[in-house]
């Protein structure tokens, strides 16, 4: 199957979705279901992840910066920067493109194979409606949230080991952090987490939904799913980058 | 009832279903029957729209299904239960839930009805207590129950199993078989049922299609099947030597003689069942 007709189903799956629910409550029940799993259950990775990267930028910014004429605090500022415009958005979204992505890929897979959107459709339900969009909307929903959790925590992560190992005082580097600070990062940081949320849900849900056969095609769907939305991550990642930041 | 008339259907070069017609008749067991790669499962999957056709027509009570807009499909849809050859459970849900599911999603009823109706069904199958069981808990036959349970939830008109045998073992085969049998008695819904479970056809088979590399080859009722002259059909029917030994049983019993020179002695002394 060559790239346009695969980019084609992928259309027309999205514009499946766009259907009147069946059932409103039914639709809001299956929305703030996916908001669980996808929020509350990647937030554990998020945290842990989020504070090492704050920390370990800390300390090698602070290996490289050798130079007695910058001041302790231009430590802060990198940290706080370098998170918020990369770390934060990019780092945790790949991340959660393994996570959440081969979630989806695998569950819609595996309703694929046990015929259980079969089942659905039979019983008049747009399976597109109902098992794809909530998790599009969840996604988008809940992972610029997970991305601003991570901003605060890379930052504090980065303040915890430049002062536990002695780089530089507290008052540093809060001072840092608040010296030349440019608020248009974070609507960047933000609209990178938008466009990110809606490849990891919707790749993933694609290739899920699309899948025939048994349980060595759900795995290859779910392998192949992670590895095309990083690639589109990186390369929206760009794209964004030369578009905004002129 | 469901008509079907001359439908085809191909899947690149290759045709699956050549110009097959057929009528489904109300308050009947319909058996499609078949070898596998026969085309029945492609043609169930037609009738119930998971497939579009690439010629012909479906008429579900006189109405044209292939070419109706989604909201009429989706109310033809609403009419139709399926049990699937894997049953189709959904995992996360317990019994209860799933059965539940076509009227959480179609009905405004309270709370107290849903469960009540769910409880009715789970009596009519025979699951009494399982409501809180998740399908992984359940055997295959509970498991096609729960199934069926969930398909007759909402009152269907129309009733599809897909080889609700495969899997089980004959003496719980022939619990489903009698219960999709009293369903579709009890309700008056137009049931199609695929198989290849030839103590089906002879169980609840009011009305047999056979097909054959996507041909329609023959059409009959359970006691036709015993007298068809039919070859394809007779070779797979009666396949083992333990099945012609009883369709001669049952040709002795019902005319007093045989149609072919098989030694009467082997036969009887075979211990061939008589019903």
């Amino acid at each position: 199957m060559n790239f346009f007709t695969e980019f084609g189903r992928y259309l027309l799956l999205l514009k499946g979705m766009f259907s009147r629910p069946e059932n409103g409550k039914m639709y809001w029940k299956e929305f703030m279901h996916q908001c669980s799993e996808i929020g509350i259950g990647s937030l554990g990775i998020v945290v842990i992840i989020s504070f090492f990267m704050g920390a370990v930028s800390a300390l090698q910014t602070a290996y490289q910066l050798t130079s007695p004429v910058l001041p302790k605090s231009t430590i802060a500022q990198i940290v706080r920067d370098t998170v918020i415009l990369e770390f934060a958005p990019t780092l945790v979204c790949i991340v959660l493109a393994g996570v959440v992505g081969s979630k989806i890929a695998s569950e819609l897979g595996n309703m694929r194979v046990s015929e259980q959107i079969d089942a659905l459709e039979i019983m008049g339900i747009n399976t597109k409606t109902y098992l794809v969009l909530p998790k599009i909307l969840a996604a988008l929903m809940m992972i610029p949230l997970l991305i601003v959790i991570s901003m605060g925590l890379g930052i504090w992560g980065g303040r915890v080991a430049g002062v536990t190992t002695g780089i530089l005082s507290p008052n540093h580097y809060d001072r840092g952090l608040l010296e030349n600070f440019v608020p248009y990062n974070v609507f960047f940081a933000l609209v990178k987490g938008y466009t990110f949320s809606f490849i990891i849900s919707s790749i993933p849900a694609f290739y899920g939904y699309h899948v025939q056969g048994g349980a060595l095609e759900i795995g290859r769907a779910s392998t192949k799913a992670v590895v095309v939305s990083c690639v589109a991550i990186l390369f929206a990642d760009y794209l964004l980058a030369s578009l905004l930041l002129q | 009832m469901i008509e079907v008339r001359n439908i085809k259907k191909s899947f690149n070069s290759n045709i699956i279903l050549n110009d097959v017609s057929a009528a489904l008749d109300t308050g009947m067991c319909n058996l499609i029957i078949g070898a596998s790669g026969s085309g029945k499962t492609v043609f169930m999957k037609c009738l119930v729209g998971l497939f579009q056709p690439d010629n012909g027509q479906i008429l579900y009570d006189g109405k044209e299904f292939l070419t109706m807009g989604p909201d009429e499909r989706k109310e033809i849809r609403k009419q139709i239960g399926m049990l699937f050859q894997g049953s189709a459970l959904f995992d996360s849900l317990t019994v209860e839930k799933n059965v539940m599911f076509p009227l959480n999603m179609f009905t405004n009823d309270t709370t107290a009805e849903k469960l009540k109706r769910v409880n009715e069904v789970l009596e009519r199958v025979n699951l009494v207590g399982a409501n809180k069981k998740f399908p992984a808990e359940l055997s295959g036959g509970m498991k096609k129950r729960v199934g069926i349970a969930r398909a007759i939830v909402l009152n269907p008109r129309y009733l599809f199993c897909d080889e609700p045998n495969s899997g089980l073992d004959p003496q719980t085969s022939l619990v489903i078989d009698r219960l999709i049998h009293e369903i579709t008695k009890e309700y008056n819904i137009t049931t199609v049922v695929n198989t290849h479970d030839m103590n089906s056809v002879m169980e609840i088979g009011d009305h047999i299609i056979y097909m054959h590399k996507g041909l329609k080859e023959w059409e009959g009722t359970k006691k036709e099947i015993i007298f068809s002259k039919n070859d394809l059909l007779n070779e797979f029917i009666f396949a083992s030597e333990f099945l012609k030994d009883a369709k001669d049983m049952r040709m002795l019993e019902a005319t007093g003689k045989i149609d072919n020179d098989r030694n009467m002695e082997d036969i009887i002394n075979n211990d061939a069942p008589l019903s």
